[in-house]
């Protein structure tokens, strides 16, 4: 197999990181701008093309968070990057290459440690990828924790850090450190904290963001008393972010309000603004050209926005929301995953493309960015099994009151959405816990029913109803109601087959007939409510798996309705694939989260991974593979026909891989360019290659290997077509790498030669009719013997015509005999 | 301590004149405020800016302008077209000068202080020449259309710069043409509606600093006509500009109360690149700020809701002292409530007419803090309309609450009055003795027998009042050595044998009532400080008196002994003026007697 065989949890969304993460890069071309914009995002950086809208790379290698990313000033091409182990590392981000790793930082290079202080490094110039920062040098001790924190003036003569009420300035040359402090005392709903500061990009000038919503504009601050500031106010609460415009002359700010607020001059009589941006402001980012700007948002959101500030593009994440409660649900006609966006919207977010589908708006109400108001949010979500129906339940934050809705929403391939069909209101009186739908494939719409747990202490059986006007349209109402000696209905799901239905009532699991609506049987495990439950699949379907928050795993069988066997485990997540008997079961016991892969028949699991990851995950799901994947090992057969994918308590993505993100996320294109080891340009990758098959054919004189030549002709047609039209070399210089790009050696042409000359031989035999079968037959023969190649011997022509000539012959008179 | 009643007095409804122009002396010790009503007065830097003079207003007088020129001398004009040249010894107008162009919108001294420019209606400029005892016309600048609402000298006094509605004009002084003319609504979108330049300074660098109504501060190289800078301020008008003699430094008043600093700063540090930045504003007015000044060490800003903050300059305070703090005047600084004691009577001087009130009583007794409910409430006795155009000057009800007295500035009148079942009767008081008006304070003695007026140069008048309504001029008190500035305050001792007078030179005489001579006088020279408010206590031989700006003075008088002793209100501390053996302050008790003067 060509990949190693480890399975590795990879992860693959996390938030973007709120400190300061966002690059916007531009290559300046006299011809055409390309811009590049990086963010980190977890452990790695990511380089987004603004142009094509595509990721271009990761840039990976750090092992924890990454702080903080800045452009190298001396090659824009080039940007460091920091992280919480405690490596600098300088990459060419371009082509993903880490060329130097520091143990810290180099010239002019700052970063804040652990204790927030802000120290100096000396890059050393070493030749070696692996450095050493020796230099250190405190440069301010107690700095903000944030970089937004701290800002660098006008070339780099000084260094602003804020924090609390106090503004500090050291001037490197003169070595002087100037301090100011505001008031602490909140008057007048003022609250002078200090929430990020900048600098002017051409003029002695420190903006500083406050937690009141202003923002005040200091200059004069080599004196101690001589300082002045003056103060803009627009924004109602915190300042999260600033940035100048390249000549500093606008001045952009962004907070909670959603709102990128554009200054003129200093003046707080003009401004521009961008409202409806969608959420609050975490931060900007201005390009190196200031032809663009970026805001990053607290949804996960990066949005890109031209000069004269109008809304140009975003790349949108997984969005982050406040709380997913409806679990992750996979979509079952796309295959993405399905969970809470927006306030009041479903996301529906493509794994294999990385980017969100669709958003489909469930509450339809304005969501108002208030503290402490009480507003509807999406809480449960499931689909039925072919997709095509899907029901969701919102409810108020009210405790007491939840006012429940459960709508019904049915798939239209006209418009390719779901269109709301039945709504009902308060479905039932009190929370509702779980909801499934009966997943029957084969039986088509009139199986199809749901059924809805609550805490009003009933579980409630939907079916869809034909409507008695003639267009035949359907509506969804209430056919059963079941309780279990009034005790809370906490978990429900239905069997494989669709002819059970198990629901859990606290301690108690029942299961009924989906027919008649009899209670089966029950199963309990006390002490402990039950936490989840689920049936076994296919070979395993005779099995009822059921978790208590008491920290029991028990397997019931419904055969003998007994205790088939339990296990003593903490499980907080328990998922069945769907495609297999497999059923995955995540634990959290002393702050790490640990994976079990059993299957029910069996009391010991199949797989363990103990030490999954530190934070605590919520919620996982398996997602079909489009096709099984090859696994060799015995031990991760488990994950042939599905991946199983994890979010976090910080709404990080996972999943378990047998590849690196690397190799997930790299475009094939990308992964051409890394074939070279170190290219620099496209055009000296060019050269560089060009000399290197000059050489290659020098050496290997006419004997060319055949697939190496096939394999490099389209890569060198690529780069033609890639590589902007300024830097290529000279036409006729190029014209003898495209045609030999092009050539086709002679030892190639065997397989299609051959398919030539029988295609010749056919037509030659359809017109030969009276030769009828026996040529056909002839023919398939001889194809047959070419195809297998040079390795038959050849028959001669002499001995062919004979051969044919026996053929011919009539040997009828055999048969006589 | 005695027992108090304390009424709580919310029926003066005073309500000051707002601030219409403000005029910083050139050597910065003194401040000149005139007010919407033609009130001018007079702040003393030195002296904690304390309101040293006031000048009463005149219905027919309007200050649009005042300016300081040839050494200390103020002149005002206003929109009744007369150039006043105001006595401030005599605290009176003085002399008025028909400007000849209509209403005079603005007047500014040069540099030096020998010629006032001013900016009439009619378009037209005009400069007088400041000559010993009172003004000249000397010519007539470039007359263009259109009324001249501000003038800027430049500090060479070579041109002068003259704000209109729509454009501003630099005129050439030696020629008198018009040798720039700059439309400031060029370019603007409100340009339907006019521009008004409302303040304007021409800087020595040649640089026009424009306030207009559209909220725009506009820098503007008045030679080549082109506009340097503009900073929009605010929404509103701008109305007022004043720069600092340095010219790093200016305010504007906007007309929605809010003042901007603007200054010069480098764009780089340790650069030679300056440019004006708007830094901090400051909103201590609730509307129109008509009149901003800018001393070395403070922004002044006076609104037309009345109030004069001085608002210190942090960096150029050298310590923490009096000067760093924020002044607000709202209040004036002069008495305009005088009480009848044992009559219970309240009298209120407004601009133009008095008002006696009676207190309201009770007849429940409480403990301390306590609100006692009122028996009978306030009573308005009477309203005393003052005739004529004048504003009132002083006023004062006697002790026994049976004599009322008014002055302006050109008639004393002194009233009976009558308080009986039927209601109050007021009878004028015939054959006043002529004295020379205006009078500056009335001073009933303690029995109501006497009436002191405190008049000019140093003079007291001691009248004698007559039983059932009449008055005789007793004596006239003048300081020995003569003064020049009129007497201020008054105070006569409780036991009817001293009185102490201060005049506007804070010179403090105390005469002995019983032989009308002097029995003492000090000049509270160390600090300067003018005092707010005189009493005296009745031991012979001991006064005191107590100004209002947290300094308290104390002298003892005792034969020929003489002690001084200076209060810190701020402190609690008090300590002797003069040396000690040894040459060094003492801090010792003051004589007790004295203490318990000071408690009343």
């Amino acid at each position: 197999n060509k990949y190693k065989q480890e399975v590795r949890l990879v992860l693959l969304l996390s938030p973007l990181n709120t400190t300061n993460q966002i690059l916007s890069v531009s290559s300046t071309t006299p011809t055409s701008k390309n811009w590049y914009l990086l963010y980190a995002s977890g452990d790695f950086v990511k380089v987004h093309s603004v142009n094509t809208e595509e990721t271009l790379g990761l840039l990976c290698g750090h092992a924890d968070l990454v702080t903080g990313i800045q452009l190298n000033p001396h090659n824009h091409m080039q940007v460091y990057s920091s992280s919480l182990d405690g490596t600098i590392k300088l990459w060419d981000f371009m082509d993903g290459i880490p060329i130097k790793y520091y143990c810290w930082f180099q010239t002019d290079f700052f970063l804040w440690s652990d204790t927030f202080q802000l120290v100096s490094v000396k890059l050393t110039k070493g030749a070696g990828q692996d450095l050493e920062g020796k230099e250190l040098s405190v440069v301010l001790d107690g700095v903000g924790a944030s970089s937004k924190q701290i800002a660098f003036g006008r070339e780099d003569s000084y260094v602003v850090s804020v924090k609390d009420v106090d503004l500090q300035v050291y001037f490197f040359k003169r070595k002087l450190l100037n301090r100011f402090s505001l008031s602490t005392a909140k008057t007048k709903g003022g609250d002078n904290r200090f929430s990020c500061v900048v600098c002017h990009p051409t003029e002695d000038c420190i903006a500083t963001g406050h937690a009141d919503g202003k923002i005040r504009l200091w200059r004069n601050f080599h004196h101690k008393k001589g300082y002045t500031y003056s103060s803009l106010h627009w924004h109602h609460d915190t300042v999260m972010d600033l940035a100048y415009s390249l000549e500093g002359t606008r001045l952009l700010s962004g907070g909670v309000e959603s709102v990128l607020v554009q200054w003129h001059n200093e003046s707080s009589c003009q401004k521009d603004f961008l409202p409806r941006l969608g959420s609050p402001i975490e931060c900007i980012s201005m390009s190196s050209d200031g032809v663009l700007c970026c805001t990053l948002h607290t949804d996960n959101r990066i949005s890109i926005i031209n000069s004269n500030l109008r809304f140009s593009r975003s790349i949108q994440g997984l969005i982050k929301s406040r709380d997913v409660k409806t679990g992750l649900v996979v979509d079952p006609r796309t295959k993405a995953l399905v969970l809470n966006g927006e306030p009041g919207h479903l996301q529906f977010y493509s794994l294999q493309s990385d980017q969100q589908l669709f958003s489909l708006d469930i509450v339809q109400r304005q969501y108002i960015h208030q503290a402490g108001l009480k507003q509807s949010d999406l809480v449960k979500v499931a689909f039925s099994a072919r997709g095509t129906w899907l029901a969701t339940v919102e409810e108020s934050e009210e405790v007491a009151d939840p006012e429940l809705q459960l709508k019904l929403w049915f798939y239209t391939e006209e418009t390719q959405s779901f269109a709301l069909n039945t709504r009902i209101n308060t479905p039932h009186d009190n929370h509702i816990t779980d909801m499934c739908f009966r997943d029957m494939d084969e039986l088509g719409d009139d199986s199809l029913i749901l059924v809805t747990t609550g805490r009003d202490c009933v579980f409630k059986v939907w079916v869809m109803v034909g409507d008695s006007d003639p267009e035949g349209n359907v509506s969804w109402s209430c056919d059963f109601v079941g309780s279990y000696h009034n005790y809370q209905a906490t978990n429900c799901c239905f069997s494989e087959d669709g002819s059970l239905l198990a629901v859990s009532f606290e301690e108690t699991v029942t299961v009924w007939d989906s027919l008649t609506w009899d209670l089966k049987c029950t199963f309990c495990h006390p002490p402990g409510n039950i936490r989840n439950i689920c049936f076994g699949r296919q070979t395993c379907s005779k099995y009822l798996i059921g978790a208590t928050d008491y920290g029991f795993l028990c397997c019931w069988n419904l055969l003998t309705c007994a205790l088939e066997w339990n296990a003593h485990l903490n499980v907080v997540v328990l998922q069945p694939d769907p495609l297999s008997e497999h059923i995955a079961a995540v634990s959290w016991l002393s702050k790490e989260s640990s994976l079990f892969v059993f299957k029910p028949s069996e009391p010991w699991p199949v797989y363990i991974q103990r030490n999954l990851c530190k934070e605590k995950i919520l919620l996982a799901a398996f997602v079909p593979r489009d096709e099984p994947e090859t696994i060799s090992s015995e031990k991760y057969l488990w994950l042939r026909k599905s991946q199983l994918f994890f979010l976090t308590d910080t709404q990080e993505l996972m999943t378990l891989s047998t590849k690196s993100l690397e190799e997930r996320l790299t475009p094939s294109s990308k992964q051409l360019a890394v074939e070279e080891s170190l290219p620099v340009t496209p055009f000296s990758v060019l050269l560089g290659k060009h000399r290197r098959q000059q050489a290659q054919e020098d050496t290997d004189l006419g004997k060319p290997v055949v697939h190496n030549k096939q394999e490099q002709a389209s890569p060198a047609v690529k780069e033609l077509l890639h590589t902007p039209a300024h830097v290529l070399p000279s036409a006729s210089f190029l014209c003898t790498i495209f045609i030999n790009s092009l050539l086709i050696s002679k030892e190639n042409k065997s397989a299609e030669e051959v398919a030539d000359e029988v295609e010749m031989e056919s037509e030659k035999a359809e017109d030969d009719s009276d030769e009828e079968d026996v040529t056909a037959m002839e023919q398939e023969d001889t194809s047959h013997i070419e195809l297998l190649g040079e390795i038959t011997c050849k028959l001669s022509k002499s001995q062919e015509k004979e051969l044919r000539k026996i053929r011919k012959m009539d040997y009828s008179w055999i048969s006589a005999f | 301590m005695g027992e108090f009643e304390v009424h709580r007095v919310r029926f003066f409804g005073l309500v000051p004149a707002g601030v219409r122009c403000l005029a910083c002396h050139p050597r910065g010790s003194r401040l000149a405020l005139a007010r919407t009503d033609g009130a001018v007065e007079v702040y003393n830097f030195a002296a904690n800016y304390f309101q040293e003079k006031v000048i009463p207003g005149h219905e027919a007088r309007s200050v649009e302008s005042l300016c300081w020129a040839a050494g200390d001398r103020l002149f005002g004009a206003g929109l009744g077209g007369d150039i006043t040249e105001y006595d401030l010894s005599g605290l009176s107008a003085a002399r008025g000068l028909d400007g000849g162009g209509g209403p005079i919108w603005s007047m500014v001294a040069n540099s030096s202080g020998t010629q006032l420019a001013i900016g009439c209606e009619d378009g037209s400029v005009k400069i007088f020449q400041v000559v010993p005892g009172g003004i000249q016309f000397e010519r007539n600048l470039d007359r263009r259309k259109g009324r001249v609402l501000c003038l800027s000298w430049h500090p060479s006094d070579t041109h002068i710069v003259a704000g209109s509605i729509d454009f501003f004009r630099v005129i050439d002084v030696a020629s008198g043409q018009t040798v720039q003319r700059i439309m400031v609504n060029h370019h603007v979108e409100k340009a339907k509606h006019e521009c008004v330049v409302w303040a304007i300074a021409l800087l020595s660098s040649g640089t026009v600093v424009s306030a207009d109504s559209f909220g725009r501060v506009q820098f503007w190289d008045w030679e080549q006509g082109t506009l340097a800078e503009s900073h929009t301020v605010s929404t509103s008008a701008v109305l007022s500009l004043a720069v600092s003699q340095k010219e790093d430094s200016m305010i504007v008043g906007t007309s929605t109360g809010a003042t901007y600093h603007l200054q010069l700063l480098p764009v780089r540090l340790g650069g030679l690149e300056k440019r004006w930045v708007r830094t901090k504003p400051f909103q201590f007015h609730s509307h129109d700020v008509r009149a901003v000044a800018h001393s070395p060490t403070a922004l002044i800003s006076g609104g037309l809701d009345a109030q004069l903050v001085i608002r210190p300059l942090m960096e150029k305070v050298q310590k923490k002292n009096y000067e760093a703090v924020l002044r607000k005047f709202t209040f004036p600084h002069r008495r305009l409530v005088s009480c009848a004691r044992k009559a219970r009577l309240l009298l209120f001087q407004f601009s133009q007419y008095l008002e006696l009130w009676r207190l309201g009583s009770t007849e429940e007794t409480g403990k301390d803090g306590e609100v006692l409910p009122l028996c009978r409430m306030p009573e308005h006795l009477v309203q005393l309309k003052s005739k004529g155009p004048e504003h009132i000057y002083c006023s004062c009800v006697s002790p026994c609450g049976t004599w009322l007295g008014y002055s302006t500035a050109s008639r004393f009148q002194l009233y009976r009055v009558r308080c009986d079942e039927d209601g109050v009767s007021l009878r004028k008081v015939p054959k006043v003795p002529k004295l020379l008006p205006p009078a500056y304070q009335l001073q009933f003695s303690a029995d109501s027998q006497i009436l002191f007026v405190a008049s000019a140069r140093g003079s007291v008048h001691v009248f004698q009042l007559l039983e059932p309504g009449g008055c005789k001029h007793l004596h006239t008190l003048r300081p020995p050595s003569g003064c020049s500035e009129a007497v201020y305050l008054l105070a006569p001792s409780a036991d009817g044998h001293w009185l102490a007078a201060v005049s506007g030179d804070w010179a403090i005489h105390i005469y002995n009532l019983k032989c009308f001579k002097v029995g003492l006088g000090v000049t509270p020279q160390p600090q300067g400080t003018r005092d707010g408010g005189l009493s005296m206590h009745c031991p012979p031989g001991s006064h005191h008196c107590i100004p209002g700006a947290g300094l308290g003075w104390l002298w003892c008088g005792n034969g020929g002994q003489r002690q001084s002793w200076r209060f810190w209100f701020g402190m609690g501390v008090w300590e002797s003026c003069q040396p000690g053996p040894g040459g060094s302050h003492q801090c010792m008790s003051p004589p007790a007697a004295s203490l318990r003067g000071a408690q009343l």
